[in-house]
């Protein structure tokens, strides 16, 4: 909607309607967008109740003994060419061409989800070595905080996977571009969010 | 639970046993025989006059945000009068708990009822209020056909009642926290709180902030994108602006409790060590973010009824607001501080005097913006043709009450001075005096004005000046006494006592809430006479009030499309402006107008959540599976139907219209 004109144009007008139906812009992106500031929040109090907590090893394991850097640097890379080739599949949706667009999404989808499995193998091998979140403060903290990034991800491959069944079957039509431009802010945010937690938790927690 | 108990029944109803039905407590056992007794009836009533189809069409299913604003008021009331119930319980248990004398409720059970009422009162009665007010009266100020995101707006609306649903099943199924209404840890931890009371308070709360969520980012969006043409921000309605900073707050303060509340059932649920006093848990750590969503949710509360009364009293005033742009600036720099006073709430944790001190001061900064803002109301009075209608009765009970509410605010704002009041009953007396004297006050006035847009009748004004009176008087009968306890020491929470030089002030407080029953009871009687005498207090123009604002430019009710066409704005008060240089109502032209279809997705959803969070309660992993399984089911399943829209067909629009310039042609019939 143009005000501005409307302005200059009708100041002292007696026009008190449109004739034309005006079409606001579709509000679903910065809905979303908003959806994924709330996102941050939640994300904001799990880095601030690590940051609390962090230290609290009540006699048990600390960072240094548990965290596998080798391993971290390998689930870190596929996150990255998750959504490199998430924005890969964006690229091919803008040239409209359905089949490179789901053939990346699927690529972006199976590293995903290598990053899901090899987080839950880091998990499964602490909780095994009695370093389970009921262990000490530092990791409840340490779980919960990693495990939400994990469980959006997770959401994220439902969500990817139902979204290219909706491709594969009606097309790159509007509503389907718009729920992927969605899904590829959700996509990159969580990229974000990962850049934290492993700075924050995983190399300051060996530094320290 | 029997330890001879099968593992099959164990596996099928997890903790539930025959004995978390309190049938031995005639308290509650009577409370039951009452709500199914009034349940039954409205059933019974419905399923006699064959409404089940009608409401089940038109309303449970209605992604329009008129119909789905009203349902979301009648929950409010609704709730209410449980909230009120365990009110008036804690008034005549302090009266008469004295001495010898234990009065009638076990402490057990007192500190659920304490709970139950903080909580329902913030989470099902004053936050469905403000949320069903900006539903209903936002879209139409700015314009708009709809909101944003309409099947998004049903959804919110039934986990909110999924919620509330799950609170009030702890009554008769279980018990309920007794842990004060932001379930503080320890005690809310596991080893002090083993049974369901909590959880039921974790996940119906859990459910309903869901809703809560999604409905402040629907809103920011419709405000922000969907304005008529010409509506520029600093054009919009005060109450449309109130709305914006409230939802802007819900956005970023709600996703803290969820958190919050996430960390306390893990701790719960998965014995993790987040607030337990053992293995490094920091008790403060979740009064610090109960707080950072606490605090800004009273402003989210208060900050839409500030947008009503403004409304309000520029309205019976007759002239336009005092002092807009200084409304707007003060509305958002409240919005701001709000975030960022939250350790206020206990000082007494002893974080040191500088930390105290930026907590203090910024509290106390709040002050200067909300004294803008009476001033500006009082400017707004001043030379204005003051009419005492209904609405401004409880906007002039609620300059009068707010202000003081705000004062003791300041004296609790002074650290030194909190560590005496800490905790005390001048703390109880102070909050409900900025939230009966803000917003229910505001509520109030909100349901007498925009009444007559939403039915096309008024309210019955001897009756709302009969509770309007009541609630006044009782509300200072009520907790005056409590100011003066507070200050002689006496500690909030507490179910007997022992000084009998404090009884007499529990009296008066209890003689106080009687006096607000009798104002809750006259509000039921004004619904109820206004709509016998509906005719004799009908509006035909759509415009009852003189008012000025776009809301008022439509029919009473409005169409469900609201305007045939958008409205094209010039000024702020656009209907005055529309009013004052001659508006004509087109009788032409009409075209289809493209709108939302109804969707049963939402009580779907709704009652899935409901049966989750009832099988998480009572550990019941194949109720909260499968329910889970199926919210997530139907969600994706949901997102297969591409067709949700339909067209009015104009022929239906010119109809609509017609009759509506029929009826204001008509002979006024008003007596």
């Amino acid at each position: 909607m143009s005000t501005t004109t409307h302005d200059s144009v009708t100041r002292d007008a007696t026009q008190f309607y449109c004739t034309e139906e005006p079409h606001p812009e579709n509000g679903t992106l910065l809905g979303f967008w908003i959806y994924l500031m709330s996102d941050c929040f939640i994300f904001a109090s799990l880095f601030a109740c690590y940051a609390v907590l962090g230290t609290r090893y009540a006699a048990g394991p600390s960072p240094r003994d548990l965290f596998d850097l080798p391993m971290l640097a390998l689930n870190t890379a596929l996150l990255l060419l998750s959504s490199v080739t998430f924005g890969f599949a964006m690229l091919e949706m803008a040239r409209d061409r359905r089949g490179p667009t789901l053939a990346w999404l699927a690529v972006a989808g199976a590293f995903a989800a290598g990053f899901v499995a090899l987080e839950i193998h880091e998990f499964a091998r602490m909780i095994a070595a009695g370093a389970g979140p009921d262990r000490s403060a530092f990791l409840s903290s340490f779980f919960t905080l990693v495990g939400t990034h994990g469980l959006h991800v997770t959401v994220g491959i439902v969500w990817l996977v139902t979204l290219m069944t909706q491709i594969a079957r009606h097309g790159l039509n509007e509503t389907n571009r718009r729920r992927l431009n969605c899904l590829s802010m959700f996509w990159h945010f969580l990229d974000l969010i990962w850049v934290g937690v492993f700075s924050f938790v995983y190399l300051v927690g060996v530094l320290r | 639970m029997t330890p001879h108990r099968s593992a099959w029944l164990h596996f099928l109803l997890g903790r539930l046993t025959l004995s978390a039905i309190p049938y031995d407590n005639p308290i509650i056992l009577w409370t039951f025989v009452v709500v199914a007794t009034l349940g039954a009836a409205v059933l019974g009533a419905i399923t006699y006059h064959r409404l089940w189809g009608y409401l089940w069409r038109e309303w449970f299913t209605s992604i329009d945000h008129k119909r789905i604003g009203i349902m979301y008021l009648v929950l409010a009331i609704v709730m209410l009068l449980r909230g009120f119930a365990d009110a008036v319980m804690m008034r005549t248990q302090q009266a008469i708990a004295f001495g010898s004398h234990l009065g009638y409720l076990p402490p057990h059970h007192y500190d659920q009822i304490f709970t139950a009422h903080g909580s329902i009162m913030i989470f099902f009665v004053a936050m469905p209020l403000i949320v069903g007010l900006m539903n209903y009266v936002m879209p139409m100020q700015i314009g708009a056909r709809d909101v944003a995101f309409p099947f998004l707006n049903n959804f919110s609306f039934w986990m909110t009642v999924a919620g509330a649903v799950l609170f009030m099943l702890s009554l008769f199924i279980g018990d309920f926290a007794r842990t004060g209404w932001l379930g503080y840890p320890p005690v809310s931890e596991l080893r002090q709180s083993p049974g369901v009371g909590v959880d039921y308070y974790i996940w119906g709360l859990q459910i309903a902030g869901v809703g809560t969520l999604l409905s402040g980012i629907n809103m920011v969006v419709t405000i922000l994108k969907m304005r008529a043409p010409g509506m520029t921000l600093m054009r919009m309605p005060v109450f449309t602006w109130a709305a914006l900073c409230s939802n802007a707050l819900i956005v970023a303060a709600f996703p803290i409790l969820t958190a919050a509340l996430a960390l306390l059932a893990l701790d719960r649920y998965a014995g993790t060590h987040f607030f337990t006093s053992s293995l490094g848990g920091n008790v403060m750590m979740y009064i610090n973010l109960i707080w950072i969503w606490g605090h800004p949710e009273v402003y989210i509360l208060i900050l839409p009824m500030f947008g009503v009364y403004s409304e309000v009293v520029a309205t019976f005033s007759g002239k336009r607001l005092f002092g807009y742009s200084s409304m707007v600036y003060a509305t958002v720099a409240i919005m701001i501080l709000s975030y960022l006073v939250w350790l206020h709430h206990f000082f007494t944790m002893g974080s040191g005097a500088d930390v105290n001190s930026f907590f203090a001061l910024t509290t106390m900064i709040i002050s200067i913006p909300t004294g803008v803002k009476i001033f500006n109301w009082l400017f707004t009075m001043y030379r204005g043709r003051v009419r005492y209608d209904v609405p401004m009765l409880w906007t002039i009970g609620f300059l009068f009450t707010f202000t003081i509410g705000g004062m003791t605010g300041v004296m609790l704002s002074v650290a030194p001075a909190d560590f005496m009041l800490h905790n005390s009953l001048f703390v109880v007396a102070h909050f409900h005096n900025v939230i009966i004297g803000g917003v229910v006050f505001g509520a109030f006035a909100a349901i007498n004005y925009w009444f007559p847009k939403a039915f096309g009748f008024r309210l019955d004004p001897f009756w709302g000046k009969v509770s309007f009176w009541f609630w006044l008087v009782g509300y200072w009968v009520a907790f005056t006494p409590l100011y003066v306890l507070g200050l002689m020491g006496v500690t909030r929470r507490l179910s007997h006592f022992t000084d009998p030089r404090l009884q007499i002030w529990f009296q008066i407080a209890a003689v106080g809430s009687g006096l607000i029953f009798l104002g809750i009871l006259a509000f039921l009687v004004q619904i109820y006479v206004s709509i016998r005498r509906r005719e004799a207090l009908r509006d035909a123009t759509g415009d009852p009030w003189n008012g000025r604002t776009l809301e008022w430019s439509t029919s009473s009710p409005p169409p469900a499309y609201n305007f045939a066409f958008t409205p094209l704005v010039h000024d702020r008060d656009a209907w005055t402006d529309m009013k004052r240089r001659g508006f004509v109502r087109p009788t032409s032209g009409f075209r289809p107008i493209h709108m939302p279809k109804n969707t049963s997705a939402g009580v779907v959803l709704g009652a899935l959540s409901l049966c989750c969070g009832f099988g998480l309660v009572w550990h019941i992993a194949w109720l909260a599976v499968a329910a889970f399984v199926g919210i997530v089911a139907v969600a994706i399943a949901n997102s297969f139907d591409y067709h949700r829209d339909h067209h009015i067909p104009a022929e239906e629009v010119d109809r609509v219209e017609r009759e509506y310039r029929r009826r204001l042609a008509a002979p006024a019939s008003t007596p």
